[in-house]
C-alpha cells in the first residue's frame, strides 16, 4: 500500500468493475434502518448514501475499507478480522484500505477514547455475514441447490453433498445481484476462526520495508515545504518582525504571516529550518505569562478554597470523618506532559478556488474538515481529506492546528503546502496533559472499615479533574468528590487515557495507604470495597462489580500475590474506558535503589479481537505508563515550555522496562476498546509496589524526581 | 549551490543543497527517500537511522559534505525484496505499533547484528537504547532482533 490518495481508491473502484464485477457492499449506519446492510454494485459504490465498504473482487481477492485513523493501535487489522470472520474470508486474500474521510458513509470516524471497536463490532460483524449470506445465495442459485446445504470455508462457497465448491470472486457478481433479508444471523463466538487470534498487523509489511505511508511522507508535484514559528510563549502574541536576511536565503520562497504565526515556505524543509532562524520576531503580552511555581501555588490555594465543584455527594462526609477513627490524608500531583507522538505534526493542504484538498494524519478528520471549511469559506462538500497512516497520536492529534496551519498557508500562496512542525515546536507549543494536584482523605472506623471518602481535585485546565463515579465510589457510605480548576493560556487536551491516566496513580496509591492505615491486604481491601458496593451500594455503581473482581483475582494469581519473598508488590486496579485492567508490579532493591523487574496485568476488554494486538497494547501502554510516570514533565517559566526536545524531556527507553505478563479474562462480553485502558493502573502499581521495598511514597510525578532515585 | 553526488543503495544520486543539510532531508526531499524518519534531528530518537559504510548513523546529524565516497543504505535498500532476517523477524514477531520508529530500528538492529551476530539480550538491549519508541513496543523489538539473530545464525549454519 502505497500513499493512499483519492485517485487510488477510485481506480481501484474502477479496477473491479473492469475486471468484470465484483461485490461491493454498503452499509447504512446511521439511518433509520441503522443495522440493515444494503447492497449496491459497483458503479454505484460512489453513491454517497452509503457509508462502509467491503469489496470482492472477481479474483478473490477481498478489500476492506477502514474508516477510522490508525495511529497504531492496529485498528485497521482488528476491524478487518472482525468483518473477515463473519465472511468466512481466506486471511490471506484480505487487503485492507484506509479509507478517505466520508461522513455520509461513515459514522464515528475518529479515533479517541478507545471507542472504535466498541462502537463497530455489531455492524462490522453484519458487514461480513451479509456479503456472506449474498456468496452463499448465488452458489445455491448456479448449482440449483439449497442455501441451507451450503457451508462456507476461506474464501469458498462448498456444497458437500455434491462435492462442489466455488471461490467468492467468481461468486461476486452474481451476489451482487442477490437481495438481503432484514435478519442476518451472525456466527456463534465458539466457532471464531478469525476473531481472538493472533493475527499480524497488516501494515506490516510495509512498515519493515519503509514503504511512504505516513503525513510527513506526503509529496506532491509543485508542493513547497513550510515551517511556521508560533508564539514560543504562552499568553504572548506577535508584535512585528523583520524577515529580509531569511528572504534572502537560499531555497526560500516567500516568509508569511497570519494570525500570530510567521511562516517560511521554501523548496524544502531544511532550507525552510535555516531561514526560520534568521527572522527576527517580536512578541508582546497578550493574556497572563505563568510559571510552573505560579501553578503550583494556585494548586494548593485551589486545595485550600471552598470554591470546588461538587461532582458527588453521598451520605455526610463531615459527620464520618468527625466520628472516624483513624483518618488519614494525603495529596498527590502530576504535572504536564506532551504527547509526542514519534511522527511530528504534519498536514498536506492545496487549496483551490474550486475546492481543497487535504492529506495527512489526523485523530479527528471531520473536525479537521470542518475547520478548514470555516477558514477558507468553502463548503464540507467541496474539501477531501485523505487520511495517512498516523505516527502515533496519544490525544495529540485529536486537535488540528497543523492542519489549519496548513490550509491557511496553502490559502494564501495559492499553492500545495506541506507543513511539518519540529519536534521543539510540537514539545514547546502546547496542547498538553494538564497538571493536577489531588486532596484525599479517608476516614476508618475502629474495625479499619473505609466509612468516609473525600477527594478534591486541582487543575491547571483539567476542568473536571476527577472521576467522580469511579471506585470507591458506590462502596462509601459518606463520600464527597470535588474538582476546582485553574484556567490558564496554556493549551491543554486529551492526553492517551484522559484524566485517569494521573487520576488513578492517585486513587490507587492512596487506597494501598488506606488499607496500610486499616492493617488490611491492599487486594482483600479492594475486594471488600467491592463485596460492599455490591451489598449495600451507596448511590449510583457504574461499574460492574463482578468484572473488576475478576481482574483484582486474576492480577493477584498469576502474579503469586502475597507469596514471594525477597520482592516487593504494589496492586492497582482501574476501570476506565469501558474495560477492566489490574496490576501488579514487583520491585526489587539493587544497590540501594529500587528496580522495577517484572509487571503482572490482567485485563478484560471483553472479546479479545487480536490476540497479537491486544497484548501488543496492554504492554505499550504499561511501558507508556511507567515512563510516563518515572520520567514525564514539561514546565514553564514566563509562559515558555522548559522543555523542547528528548534530551530536555526524558522518554523511556529499553534498558528501562519491566519484563511485562499479560493475561487476558475470558467472558461473553462484547470486545471494548484496549488503546487507553491499561495505563492508567500502571502509576499506582509501581508506586505501591515502591512503598513495599522502600517505606517511602512517592507523591510526586515524575518519580525520578525523587531523591530514591539520585546519586 | 554545490551539487552533491551520493551513493544511495547502490545508486549514484545527485543533490542539489548547501553543504550542511542533513543526509536526512537530502534523503527525504529531495531523493523521496521517505522511508527514512524525522523525529526529533538531534541524535535523541533514533528514527533516521541509515548506515553509511555498514555503520549504523543518525543521518539527521550528519551533513552531505561529510557523506563523501561512503556507501549509504536506506531502509528502501537494506534487502532487495524486503527479506532481510531483521525485517523478516520484526514481521514473525508482530513487532510494529504505529511503525513510525520501526524504519530506524530495524536499521540499528541490522547493523549491530552484522557485528555481534550472536548477542545476549544484554547487548541488543545496550544496542537499541539509543532508539526511542513512543508506543513502548521495546519488548518485540528486543524480541525481534534476538529472532533475526537467530535467523542469521542459521543461515549461516
Ligand atoms: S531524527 Fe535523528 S535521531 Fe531523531
Ligand atoms: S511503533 Fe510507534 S514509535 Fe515505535
Amino acid at each position: 500500500m502505497g500513499t493512499p490518495t483519492n485517485d487510488s481508491r477510485r481506480e481501484f473502484l474502477k479496477n473491479l468493475s473492469w475486471a468484470g464485477g465484483g461485490l461491493l457492499l454498503g452499509f447504512q449506519w446511521d439511518s433509520v434502518e441503522a443495522s440493515m446492510p444494503s447492497l449496491l454494485n459497483v458503479r454505484q459504490a460512489t453513491a454517497p448514501a452509503f457509508n462502509s465498504y467491503l469489496a470482492i473482487a472477481a479474483n478473490g481477492q477481498v478489500t476492506i475499507f477502514s474508516p477510522n485513523p490508525e495511529l497504531g493501535q492496529n485498528i485497521m487489522t482488528s476491524f478487518a478480522q472482525i468483518v473477515a470472520e463473519e465472511l468466512d474470508a481466506d486471511w490471506k486474500q484480505v487487503r485492507v484500505e484506509q479509507a478517505p474521510l466520508d461522513a455520509k458513509r461513515f459514522d464515528r470516524q475518529l479515533t479517541g477514547g478507545s471507542g472504535a471497536i466498541p462502537h463497530s463490532w455489531t455492524r462490522l460483524r453484519k458487514a461480513g455475514a451479509s456479503a456472506r449470506y449474498l456468496l452463499v445465495g448465488a452458489a445455491a442459485g448456479r448449482w440449483g441447490v439449497p442455501a441451507q446445504e451450503c457451508t462456507t470455508e476461506a474464501g469458498f462457497v462448498h456444497h458437500k453433498p455434491s462435492k462442489r465448491k466455488a471461490g467468492y470472486g467468481e461468486l461476486a457478481e452474481a451476489a451482487a445481484a442477490l437481495s438481503l433479508p432484514a435478519d442476518i444471523p451472525l456466527k456463534d463466538r465458539k466457532d471464531f476462526k478469525i476473531i481472538g487470534k493472533p493475527v499480524k498487523n497488516v501494515a506490516g509489511r510495509d512498515i519493515v520495508t519503509g514503504k511512504g505511508i505516513f503525513g510527513l511522507d506526503v509529496y506532491r508535484e509543485g508542493m513547497v515545504h513550510a515551517v511556521v514559528q508560533h508564539p514560543p510563549a504562552f499568553g504572548t502574541k506577535l508584535k512585528s518582525f523583520d524577515a529580509s536576511a531569511a528572504k534572502a536565503m537560499p531555497g526560500v520562497i516567500n516568509v508569511v504571516s497570519f494570525k500570530n504565526n510567521v511562516a517560511v515556505v521554501a523548496r524544502s524543509t531544511w532550507e525552510a529550518l535555516q531561514a526560520r532562524k534568521a527572522i527576527h520576531i517580536e512578541y508582546e503580552k497578550e493574556a497572563a505569562i505563568e510559571h510552573s511555581t505560579d501553578h503550583d501555588r494556585w494548586m494548593q490555594e485551589m486545595l485550600d478554597s471552598d470554591k470546588a465543584t461538587v461532582r458527588r455527594r453521598n451520605g455526610d462526609v463531615t459527620a464520618a470523618f468527625q466520628s472516624a477513627a483513624k483518618v488519614v490524608q494525603a495529596e498527590y500531583q502530576s504535572p504536564f506532559l506532551a504527547h509526542n507522538p514519534m511522527e511530528p505534526m504534519n498536514f498536506f493542504a492545496d487549496v483551490r478556488s474550486n475546492g481543497v484538498e487535504l492529506i495527512g494524519p489526523t485523530q479527528t478528520p471531520a473536525n479537521a474538515r470542518a475547520q478548514v471549511s470555516k477558514l477558507v469559506g468553502m463548503p464540507e462538500d467541496k474539501i477531501t481529506l485523505q487520511l495517512t497512516r498516523l505516527g502515533g497520536g496519544f490525544g495529540r492529534r485529536l486537535r488540528n492546528d497543523y492542519v489549519l496551519d496548513a490550509a491557511e498557508l496553502s490559502m494564501i500562496l495559492q499553492k500545495p503546502v506541506k507543513v511539518v512542525w519540529t519536534r521543539e515546536d510540537d514539545m514547546t507549543g502546547g496542547v498538553y496533559r494538564p497538571a493536577v494536584r489531588y486532596r484525599f482523605r479517608a476516614a476508618l472506623d475502629k474495625d479499619g472499615n473505609l466509612i468516609g471518602y473525600h477527594l478534591r481535585g486541582a487543575g491547571i485546565n483539567a476542568d473536571n479533574s476527577t472521576r467522580e463515579d469511579n471506585f470507591p465510589s458506590g462502596a462509601v457510605e459518606h463520600l464527597l468528590i470535588e474538582s476546582i480548576d485553574h484556567k490558564s493560556p496554556i493549551t491543554t487536551g486529551a492526553w492517551r487515557a484522559p484524566t485517569t491516566n494521573f487520576l488513578a496513580y492517585a486513587e490507587q496509591s492512596f487506597l494501598d495507604e488506606v488499607a496500610a492505615a486499616a492493617g488490611k491486604d491492599p487486594v482483600q481491601f479492594r475486594l471488600d470495597l467491592l463485596a460492599k458496593a455490591r451489598q449495600q451500594p451507596v448511590g449510583a455503581v457504574k461499574y460492574n462489580i463482578e468484572r473488576m473482581e475478576a481482574v483484582i483475582r486474576k492480577a493477584a494469581e498469576v502474579s503469586g500475590w502475597g507469596k514471594k519473598k525477597g520482592v516487593a508488590q504494589g496492586f492497582s486496579v482501574y476501570f476506565s474506558h469501558a474495560s477492566y485492567v489490574a496490576q501488579v508490579a514487583e520491585v526489587t532493591m539493587r544497590g540501594g535503589k529500587p528496580s522495577l523487574s517484572r509487571v503482572y496485568a490482567a485485563a478484560d476488554c471483553g472479546q479479545v479481537v487480536n490476540l497479537s494486538g491486544s497484548r501488543q497494547q496492554v504492554m505499550g501502554a504499561i511501558v507508556d505508563g511507567l515512563g510516563h510516570a518515572m520520567y514525564g514533565r514539561i514546565s514553564f517559566k514566563e509562559g515558555k515550555a522548559q522543555q523542547a526536545n528528548f534530551h530536555q524531556y526524558r522518554l523511556i527507553r529499553m534498558k528501562e522496562i519491566p519484563e511485562v505478563e499479560v493475561v487476558f479474562v475470558e467472558n461473553d462480553f462484547d470486545p471494548t476498546g484496549l488503546g487507553e485502558p491499561a495505563l492508567p493502573p500502571t502509576g499506582g502499581a509501581v508506586a505501591n509496589a515502591i512503598f513495599g521495598a522502600t517505606g517511602i511514597r512517592l507523591y510526586q510525578q515524575p518519580f525520578a524526581d525523587h531523591s530514591l532515585f539520585k546519586g | 549551490m554545490p551539487v552533491y553526488s551520493i551513493k544511495v543503495n547502490g545508486k549514484l544520486q545527485q543533490a542539489d543543497v548547501a553543504a550542511d543539510t542533513p543526509l536526512l532531508w537530502v534523503l527525504r526531499d529531495h531523493l523521496r527517500l521517505t522511508g527514512t524518519k524525522y523525529g526529533c534531528g538531534i541524535g535523541q530518537c533514533g528514527a533516521c537511522t541509515v548506515h553509511l559504510d555498514g555503520n549504523a548513523v543518525r543521518s539527521c546529524l550528519l551533513p552531505i559534505s561529510a557523506v563523501g565516497k561512503g556507501l549509504v543504505t536506506t531502509i528502501e535498500g537494506l534487502s532487495e525484496k524486503g527479506d532481510h532476517p531483521v525485517q523478516l523477524a520484526w514481521e514473525e514477531v508482530d513487532v510494529p505499533q504505529c511503525g513510525y520508529c520501526q524504519a530506524g530500528q530495524i536499521m540499528t538492529a541490522a547493523a549491530f547484528l552484522k557485528r555481534t551476530p550472536n548477542p545476549s539480550q544484554q547487548q541488543v538491549m545496550d544496542a537499541m537504547q539509543g532508539n526511542l519508541c513512543r508506543c513502548g513496543a521495546y519488548h518485540r523489538i528486543r524480541e525481534g532482533v534476538m529472532a533475526a539473530a537467530k535467523k542469521v545464525a542459521a543461515k549461516k549454519a
